[in-house]
């Protein structure tokens, strides 16, 4: 099965600065996937790719089956709303909305008045008069108005506050439900396969693991511009644990299993995992972990054989409660 | 209609969580048999979790037996979970809840009452076992 994306050595350098190394992922249709990783990790870098604004340096990219590119019927299928929620602050939505049904072949005006309507939004005020929530959610409408069959978000939560991000979530999650409605707007029965319909595919960057962990089944997680994980976070969940014992000699585990970080006092050893079958030492005890250990046990690791840069450092510090 | 609370930060995963408060509903009568659970979409809107979250719980209530998709028309309750009838929850939940006033007289805290729940929970398993 191929997915909506798919990269393969996907490389962006510009002049001496490599933003982006050898990136191969997948994003299976119907998934809402969270990009994560440190400023200057390559987030915007890829979505730049995937949204055709940049071209590689090196390996490719297809998406929706095609090569990202500046034409309109490749555009027309792909969300992209950057960082800064580029708006003209003094129109209103209304304007905004005129705006898109002239530049948009496909353009589902009313789709934004309902929302917006729904949020309690004025159509008829300067965008640049509306709260910061308020401002994420028409340009998020907006977007969804193209009816695209991929979205794209840079950091759409960064500047939001908890109340905002939750609100913008929920839009999300539902825009996603929704085009996996059936036509009388009722939730299909679930025959085979997963996903929540055949619809939107949503790829999201952002530094917030809990929000992540609430509304993406999916996740990229990029360290010092290269891939560290991929894949779906239940798989994710299952084939990690965090082991604790007394302090002792890690080969053994590092024989069957992986270990991603080590945590180490005078008298106890905390070891991420990455499984490979049972613990059977019961020297160990062992825990699932949850999503921001796993983040954070990968965000810090030294990368053998790459440059590690200083992340060990910095990432210490916003670190795990281990 | 049902309204589902989802903890990120508990240990439970999100979908086992929905489950669980369907369940819950179930055996303290909040849902009976016909109800209709709300949609995904109802969900989602309401708790900003992935859609698929929701599938998967509904799934499982359906593995279950508890609930039926009806193509193109939801979700619906099909049977009560297996367990003493309706009424039962409420009677002895009126009884602990006197007894933990009676405990909290006592001046135990939250933490002394739940081990010596614990305390007998255990105990009457080992009875069950003996």
């Amino acid at each position: 099965m191929t997915g909506v994306i798919e990269t393969s050595g996907l490389t962006k350098r510009y002049r001496r600065v490599t933003a982006l190394s050898d990136c191969t992922i997948s994003v299976p249709q119907g998934r809402i996937s969270g990009l994560v990783g440190e400023n200057g990790a390559g987030k915007t870098t890829l979505l730049r790719l995937l949204a055709g604004l940049a071209a590689p340096t090196e390996g490719r990219a297809t998406v929706l089956g095609g090569a990202p590119r500046q034409d309109l019927a490749y555009l027309a299928e792909i969300g992209f709303l950057a960082q800064e929620i580029p708006l003209y602050r003094r129109l209103t939505a209304q304007e905004h909305i005129g705006f898109g049904a002239h530049l948009n072949p496909r353009w589902d005006g009313e789709s934004v008045r309902a929302r917006l309507a729904g949020l309690k939004i004025p159509l008829d005020r300067p965008v640049g008069a509306l709260s910061g929530g308020q401002r994420a959610q028409v340009a998020l409408a907006l977007t969804l108005a193209k009816r695209p069959a991929l979205l794209l978000l840079d950091e759409p939560l960064a500047a939001l506050d908890p109340l905002a991000r939750r609100d913008f979530l929920a839009a999300l999650a539902e825009a996603v439900a929704a085009k996996g409605d059936s036509e009388e707007g009722v939730e299909r029965a679930w025959g085979g396969g997963r996903g929540a319909g055949g619809g939107l595919t949503v790829l999201l960057s952002s530094h917030l693991i809990a929000d992540i962990e609430r509304v993406c089944d999916h996740l990229i997680l990029l360290a010092g511009s290269r891939v560290q994980l991929c894949g779906d976070i239940d798989t994710l969940l299952a084939q990690h644990r965090v082991l604790t014992g007394p302090h002792k000699d890690t080969t053994a585990i590092a024989r069957t299993h992986a270990i991603v970080r080590e945590d180490s006092t005078a008298r106890q050893t905390t070891l991420l995992v990455k499984l490979n079958g049972p613990v059977t030492d019961p020297a160990w005890a062992v825990e699932e972990a949850n999503l921001e250990e796993i983040v954070l046990g990968y965000m810090s690791q030294d990368s053998p054989g790459h440059s590690a840069g200083p992340q060990t450092a910095r990432l210490s510090a916003v670190g795990g409660e281990r | 209609m049902i309204r589902f609370r989802v903890n990120a930060r508990s240990a439970v995963p999100p979908y086992q969580q929905i489950a669980q408060q369907v369940r819950q509903a179930l055996r303290m009568g909040v849902l009976t048999v016909g109800d209709q659970l709300p949609s995904v979409r109802e969900v989602v809107a309401a708790t900003a979790i992935n859609p698929n979250t929701v599938l998967k719980a509904y799934r499982d209530l359906e593995r279950e037996g508890l609930v039926e998709a009806r193509s193109g028309h939801g979700t619906f309750v099909r049977a009560r979970p297996p367990g003493p009838p309706p009424g039962t929850h409420s009677r002895l939940g009126r009884a602990l809840t006197a007894w933990v006033r009676q405990a909290r007289a006592a001046g135990l805290d939250d933490e002394a009452i739940e081990s010596l729940l614990l305390v007998a929970l255990q105990a009457q398993d080992e009875e069950e076992i003996a």
